[in-house]
Formats: structure tokens, C-alpha cells, sequence
């Protein structure tokens, strides 16, 4: 005799029980106690076949091999960069990954990224103690400079982008600005500065009416009818 | 002699009108505002963020710091001495144990949670609706932990056992005992217990059975705080 308790994408908050009995088991962001699952996050809840799991609505961004994040220089070492992450954790670069091109012995590493500088960059590798990895050298991988940078929850990161990109591609092809989201929640907008500041806008609005339905038609209205709402 | 009128008129085991809300601090990662009677505190969670000085992080697990603080006019006796004191020291130490035994922060070593907690209104109940509030913020935060965790004072005054004592009561000329109590949703642990004052054997089993249904009403609250955030207007 197993059965769920919850609907599927009903808010729950952490020690909520979701489902008894041993048919269920526990996903990401739950636990089994006994007979029961329970929550451990505040998030939606999710079914998948057997399996039961909560997606966040909130939390830190946990880094992950694979993600492109947006990071800034913070120290700059014998062998490479370390970078701010938007975590507790910094990130290391060394000099190979940061360019295809030779990189001399004796070359002044400033020159390429110096520090306070924010890059583009991929996640290469993640330890269990969340020491981080990165690198440059992948297409679509290069240093910020000019436009805005805008902090968003990372849990909303999804959202911002849309299916399939819908939503970002939204955004781009309305206000002309060339639009990149780093998976740790940092967005960087540029284009003309009017167009920017209505990105920017856009952005915030879907972070907190994230959990809306029709969101991206209702931002095709806000963006196509100027500044209104 | 016994105390059978409450000085505000409540039944015996009635708390004091409460209010809750999270997410009023929009700098914070989480936040949560907890309204008991006349005590208001505001908490708010920073992190997981890293850890300095270094030698206090832990490479197995992340941290919980507390901080928790009396606004200088919150109270209704003298101006509060503004800062750090034995008392608030001592409340940061049982509200950090009675709140990290629920929080799961093995995916964050070396890192640190932050929680502060400040009180511009106080009557009594001050470290309940801390880790009340507390409690809400963390979950607001999304930090992983494995129940909530509910609080509130009981205690006896002049004979009679009573939850959510005011001020007035703690002050009652009689004998009196404050019991704050924090307490686990689903299995009922308790994670805070203090006493100040006398009570009887009997009436302590008593209380506590009080603080049990008594910290369900503060759940039903903290749970109707967090969803009311998400729920389509």
C-alpha cells in the first residue's frame, strides 16, 4: 500500500511528507525516514515514474562540471587566475586553459584577465570539497567588457533561458542586446543603453514572477508595449 | 491562591495573535518576519557563503552562526545597551544548537550559513520567535534541512500551567516558570529547553505536553508564510 500525498508541482516546505510506503523512492532534495519521503527544501514537488523529488525554488547555485558561469578575476597567480564564483567556493584557471594561443614562460598574466575583471567561462571540473575548475579555451568562452552585469537567483536561471531557449532568444531579438546567462546566476546584457536598462528589466521580472504560467507571452507584451506595467 | 484569569484574558494553553511572512528583506538570501502579541523579530540567512577566519571552517560540513539582537527601545523597561552582551551571547548559542541539528550543509564544506536575527519590538518570548523566524528564513534561503522547527515559551504562574507567556506574566508577583521550548515537527524532538524559575514535576510533563500542541499552531503559521510567498495572485 504506497500512495502520494502530494500533487505534482505543489508547493512544499522542508519536512513535508510526500509519499509512504517502500513503492516511492526518494529523488533530489528528499529523504526516506521509515515508510515516508520527505521534503528537504522549500520547492515544487515532482514525479518521475517512482521516483519523488523537489525542485528548488530558491538556494545556492551548486557548481556542476559542464556549466558556463560568469566569474570575475579576484587574484591572479603563479599559474593562472582565481575567480569569484557567486559561491562559497573560488575558482581556479590555469594558464593553459585560458587561450589557445602560447602563453611565454614570463608573460604578464594581467594583460590577458586582470584582476576585477569578469569572464565567461566553463566549469571543467569539480572536486567533493567544491574545489572548481575552469576554462577559457571552449567557443564562446572570452572576457567581459562593457554592457551590465545582473545578479539573479540561480534557481531562476532556467526560467530566464526558457524551452529551448525560448524566452532568452525573447529578450535578444526584442531589445537587440547580445545577452549571456552563466548557470551561477550572474547575467551579462549589452547593446544600446535604453535597450539594456529594458533587458535588464525583463530579466528581474521573470525572477520574481517565476512561477507564473504564460510567462513568456506575457513578456513578448511587456517588451513589445515599452515601458508599461 | 491560584491564577485562574489570565492578565490579557487568554484561555490557558491560547498564544497570543501571531503574524508571519518570509521574504521581507530583499538583500537577504532568505528572510522572515514573526509577529508573537508584542514581540516582533526579523531574521535574515546569508550565505552558504565562505567562511572566514579560516581556522573555524570544517572541511566535512558547513556551519551556522547565529546572531541575535534587542533593539535599544524594544523592551519596556530601560534603553538595551546596544552590541553584544552575555544574554544575547548566550541566546545566539542555544538558537545556533537548537536550529543546525535539522540543517543539512554536507554539500557545503568549509562554507557558513549566517543568521541574524533582530528584535525592533520585545514582550517576552524573544529567543521562541527567533528560532521561529529563524526556522522560516532558512527555509526561504533553501537551505536543506530536515523538518522545520517550531518554538514557543510555556510555563506555570502561580500554580497554573500556561503557554505564551507575556511579559506580564513572566513579572507576575507569584511563583513563575518560563519554559522556552523548541520543538521538531515530525517526530517531536525537542532542540530547546530552558528554564527559569520553580515547577513541579508534574506540571513540567505537563507543559511540555502544552508546548507540543502549542508548536503545531507555530507550525500551521511558519507553513502558511512560506507557500503564501508562491501562491498566484
Amino acid at each position: 500500500m504506497s500512495n502520494i500525498l502530494k500533487k505534482e508541482r505543489e508547493v512544499v516546505i522542508p519536512g513535508e511528507c510526500l509519499a509512504e510506503g517502500m513503492d516511492y523512492l526518494p529523488g533530489d532534495n528528499t529523504y526516506r525516514e521509515g515508510e515516508k519521503i520527505f521534503s528537504k527544501v522549500l520547492g515544487l514537488v515532482g514525479v518521475a515514474g517512482r521516483v519523488m523529488k523537489i525542485t528548488p525554488l530558491s538556494g545556492p547555485y551548486l557548481p556542476r562540471t559542464g556549466d558556463k558561469i560568469i566569474a570575475k578575476v579576484f587574484d591572479i597567480t603563479m599559474s593562472g587566475w582565481r575567480f569569484q564564483t557567486n559561491t562559497a567556493y573560488s575558482a581556479m584557471m590555469n594558464v593553459k586553459d585560458a587561450s589557445s594561443r602560447f602563453i611565454k614562460r614570463d608573460e604578464d598574466l594581467s594583460q590577458i584577465l586582470s584582476i576585477g575583471d569578469y569572464a565567461v567561462v566553463k566549469i571543467t571540473k569539480v572536486t567533493s570539497q567544491n574545489l572548481i575548475d575552469l576554462t577559457m579555451k571552449e567557443p564562446g568562452m572570452h572576457k567581459i567588457s562593457g554592457g551590465r552585469l545582473v545578479k539573479i537567483n540561480s534557481q531562476k536561471v532556467p526560467r530566464i533561458i526558457g524551452k529551448q531557449g525560448s524566452m532568452i532568444s525573447l529578450i535578444k531579438e526584442k531589445t537587440g542586446c547580445n545577452i549571456t546567462v552563466g548557470q551561477n546566476g550572474i547575467v551579462w546584457i549589452k547593446g544600446e543603453a535604453d535597450k539594456e536598462l529594458l533587458a535588464e528589466k525583463a530579466v528581474k521580472m521573470i525572477q520574481e514572477r517565476s512561477h507564473e504560467a504564460g510567462l513568456t507571452d506575457k513578456m513578448e507584451k511587456f517588451l513589445s508595449g515599452g515601458a508599461s506595467q | 491562591m491560584t491564577y485562574t484569569e489570565r492578565v490579557d484574558g487568554r484561555k490557558f494553553d491560547e498564544l497570543r495573535p501571531m503574524e508571519a511572512k518570509a521574504g521581507v528583506i530583499p538583500n537577504a538570501d532568505g528572510s522572515a518576519l514573526v509577529k508573537i502579541g508584542k514581540t516582533t523579530a526579523y531574521a535574515a540567512v546569508y550565505g552558504p557563503r565562505e567562511l572566514f577566519p579560516r581556522f573555524k571552517q570544517n572541511p566535512k560540513t558547513g556551519i551556522v552562526r547565529c546572531h541575535y539582537g534587542m533593539m535599544p527601545f524594544s523592551g519596556s523597561g530601560e534603553r538595551i545597551r546596544p552590541g553584544n552582551s552575555r544574554r544575547s551571547q548566550e541566546i545566539a548559542m542555544v538558537m545556533e544548537k537548537s536550529l543546525k541539528v535539522m540543517i543539512d550543509l554536507s554539500a557545503f564544506p568549509n562554507a557558513v550559513v549566517d543568521i541574524y536575527v533582530d528584535l525592533p519590538q520585545t514582550d517576552a518570548g524573544t529567543r521562541c520567535a527567533a528560532i521561529s523566524a529563524a526556522s522560516i528564513a532558512l527555509a526561504d534561503a533553501g537551505i536543506p534541512m530536515k523538518d522545520m522547527i517550531s518554538s514557543v515559551a510555556v510555563g506555570e504562574v502561580d500554580g497554573t500551567v500556561l503557554a505564551d507567556l507575556s511579559y506580564d506574566e513572566e513579572a507576575y508577583d507569584a511563583i513563575v516558570s518560563d519554559i522556552p521550548v523548541a520543538m521538531t515537527h515530525n517526530t517531536k524532538e525537542i532542540t530547546l529547553l530552558q528554564m527559569d524559575g520553580e515547577i513541579t514535576k508534574e506540571n513540567l510533563m505537563k507543559s511540555l505536553e502544552m508546548a507540543s500542541v502549542a508548536t503545531d499552531k507555530v507550525y500551521e503559521l511558519q507553513m502558511k508564510a512560506l507557500k503564501d510567498k508562491f501562491s498566484r495572485e
